[in-house]
């Protein structure tokens, strides 16, 4: 039996969420006392610091924290434990995606800050919405109960949908709101119909063990409503539940086929919050997906991760879909000119590469995920925060922009340069360690349509190189489109500085982020 | 006689495809909105349904946060349609087009 606490003892590991809870409510109040003076933007964002920071505190503190089971006392990292009675769980994959979390939200309202695109007299309003996402980033990384994922990915979508239209007159901006909140309605209401049907099979909506749960009575009723006569009306009932569950996580993580939202919402959005979206839902989309295939849809619970659910082989199901993601996005991207729109295609298609990890359906192939997931956050973030530098004052994301960069402000494009390797693949960079891993975990299990489907990553980054390099050759070699230095506020300099950093000590470093993987693999239900 | 639970079924599956059906075809973003609506509760017909027969409230409890965020998604939505309107003075989606490649 998993450990399973009451309500009043799941409180002190459920602090980091009421923090932050108690820090969008904070930072609204806060937003209508402090007078409009210099110094406003910079008190709104450091209490929203401060209560992330406190909240990773609280993390940090919940792993150390013991409970009691039966009169033996554990602490939370010797024994993953669920909380408020299953609805939620406290493992070390959720702690992961916790520190993930709050550090993305914490970059987030950093590079909001000097952006002009978030007016100063709003900036509360923002990072109150982005705490509210944090909360519910985190409930999606920790919950076991369909209730639960349902209420973390809605918490997520709808403060995203708010803060894509954030510039309120700014026509592309309502219009991204208002395609976001269209696809993301459809999605939501796929996902909440085949939780409906898997409720049906399963008597519960707690999904751990889910595969080999559903009882006889789920059986029978869709037997009887397909008047079939044959058995496997259940199951058929099972994969139609599941494809419709996972059309809701491919909205959130932006695969194809429910990817026609992102180029257009990145594109409108204020460019502080796309970089955020770009990295923090869909982290979180990753973390849930792990967690339904790897807790929930794995019949032999352990090594072989959702092999095969009524008849039906997910991996290789999640291994098309990961080369068609990736295909699409790298061939989208080819003849982009506006720079947020190109990102927007290449991070579908790095949905793809992440999903190679997924299908890859092992242990290696998770924890392949989050460390590519954790060398993403750094590039991916640069590579937005050059264009919100860039299009800071020109209001131009054009890639003409971008034409002699290097005489206006070399730092910036040499730290642009190195995100775009490190997004391509190359070494000694951390994307290329990200990709390494990835393409390992899946090779190492060794079938036919594994190597296929390596191979189809390959020639994919080759690809993407093509583009990426464009953008480089523009900043380099063409003549600038004007004299004038690019003026780069401070706080950008050295934010840029850091994710530059962090992209070159990992490529090289790169034993502790295996480490961080492999300590953070543990899922509840398995052991 | 109580009805059998394959007769709400069926009536959900039928609202279910309404409402996708109402998404791909309806370009007033209103209506749109109506078809989510839609889904969504035959969403929460399914989850009554089988709580019902199951007589296990967990499905009573989900339908209560479906209708929860419902309403949630309407406030959000029906804020942005009012906000894309006032700039260029239509709902129709297939106007909404200045980010096309």
């Amino acid at each position: 039996m998993l450990p399973t606490l009451d309500n009043a003892a799941s409180l002190k590991f459920f602090a980091p969420e009421m923090l932050l809870t108690a820090g969008a409510i904070a930072v609204f109040l806060l937003d209508l006392v402090v007078p409009r003076h210099a110094r406003r933007v910079g008190i709104l964002a450091g209490v929203s610091l401060a209560f992330l920071a406190a909240a990773t505190m609280a993390t940090w503190f919940s792993v150390r924290a013991s409970y009691e089971v039966d009169g033996q006392l554990f602490t939370a990292a010797q024994q993953p434990v669920a909380l408020f009675h299953g609805l939620i769980v406290h493992d070390p994959w959720a702690v992961l995606f916790k520190y993930f979390s709050f550090g993305v939200t914490a970059l987030a309202i950093l590079i909001a800050a000097p952006s002009l695109e978030v007016a100063k007299e709003r900036m509360g309003e923002y990072c109150a919405l982005l705490l509210a996402i944090a909360v519910g980033m985190s409930l999606m990384a920790s919950s076991t109960d369909m209730l639960m994922m349902v209420i973390g990915v809605e918490l997520v979508s709808m403060v995203s949908y708010a803060l894509a239209g954030f510039r309120k007159a700014h026509r592309q901006s309502a219009e991204a709101a208002l395609k976001y909140v269209v696809y993301g309605g459809v999605a939501s209401g796929m996902m909440l119909f085949g939780m409906s049907y898997l409720y049906g099979l399963l008597g519960t909506t707690n999904v751990v063990g889910a595969a080999s749960a559903m009882d006889a009575y789920g059986e029978r009723v869709f037997k009887h409503l397909l008047q079939t006569g044959t058995p496997g009306a259940g199951q058929l009932a099972m994969v139609v539940a599941i494809v419709l569950i996972l059309a809701g996580i491919g909205y959130k993580i932006a695969s194809v086929p429910w990817h026609m939202w992102c180029p257009d919402v990145y594109e409108g959005a204020p460019t502080p919050f796309t970089a955020f979206l770009s990295v923090g839902p869909k982290a979180a989309g990753f973390a849930l997906a792990v967690r339904i295939l790897y807790g929930a849809l794995s019949e032999s619970g352990g090594q072989d991760l959702a092999v095969v659910v009524k008849d039906v082989p997910w991996p290789q199901v999640i291994g098309v879909i990961a080369a068609i993601t990736m295909t699409v996005g790298n061939f989208a991207a080819l003849n982009q000119t506006n720079l947020k729109r190109m990102l927007a295609y290449s991070s579908i298609a790095h949905a793809g590469y992440l999903l190679m990890g997924v299908a890859a359906a092992s242990a290696t192939g998770s924890q392949s995920v989050a460390i590519y997931l954790i060398v993403y956050l750094f590039m991916n973030l640069g590579a937005f925060l050059v264009v919100g530098t860039v299009a800071r004052l020109s209001g131009s994301e054009s890639i003409f922009e971008y034409r002699g960069l290097s005489a206006r402000a070399p730092f910036v494009a040499v730290a642009f340069a190195i995100f775009l390797f490190s997004l391509t693949g190359l070494p000694p960079l951390a994307g290329f360690v990200g990709k390494f891993h990835l393409f390992k975990a899946l090779i190492d299990r060794g079938e036919a349509w594994h190597v296929v489907l390596a191979i189809i990553g390959l020639l994919n980054s080759a690809v993407s190189l093509y583009y990426y390099a464009r953008i480089v050759k523009a900043m380099f070699l063409d003549k600038p489109v004007s004299e004038d230095p690019l003026p780069v506020p401070p706080s950008y300099g050295f934010l840029l500085g850091f994710f530059v950093l962090a992209v070159v000590v990992f490529g090289v470093y790169f034993d502790g982020l295996r480490q961080i993987a492999e300590t953070h693999m543990r899922i509840f239900g398995h052991s | 006689m109580a009805v059998p639970i394959t007769h709400y079924l069926v009536l959900a599956a039928a609202l279910f495809c309404l409402g996708a059906l109402g998404v791909l075809i309806r370009r007033n973003a209103l209506v749109v909105f109506m078809s989510v609506e839609l889904m969504l509760n035959a969403a929460n017909l399914t989850f009554l349904a089988f709580a019902r027969e199951r007589g296990d409230l967990s499905g009573h409890a989900a339908a209560f946060f479906v209708i929860a965020v419902a309403a949630a998604e309407a406030a959000v939505g029906l804020a942005i349609i009012i906000a894309v309107f006032r700039s260029r003075n239509t709902v129709n989606v297939e106007e909404l087009r200045t980010m096309r490649h």
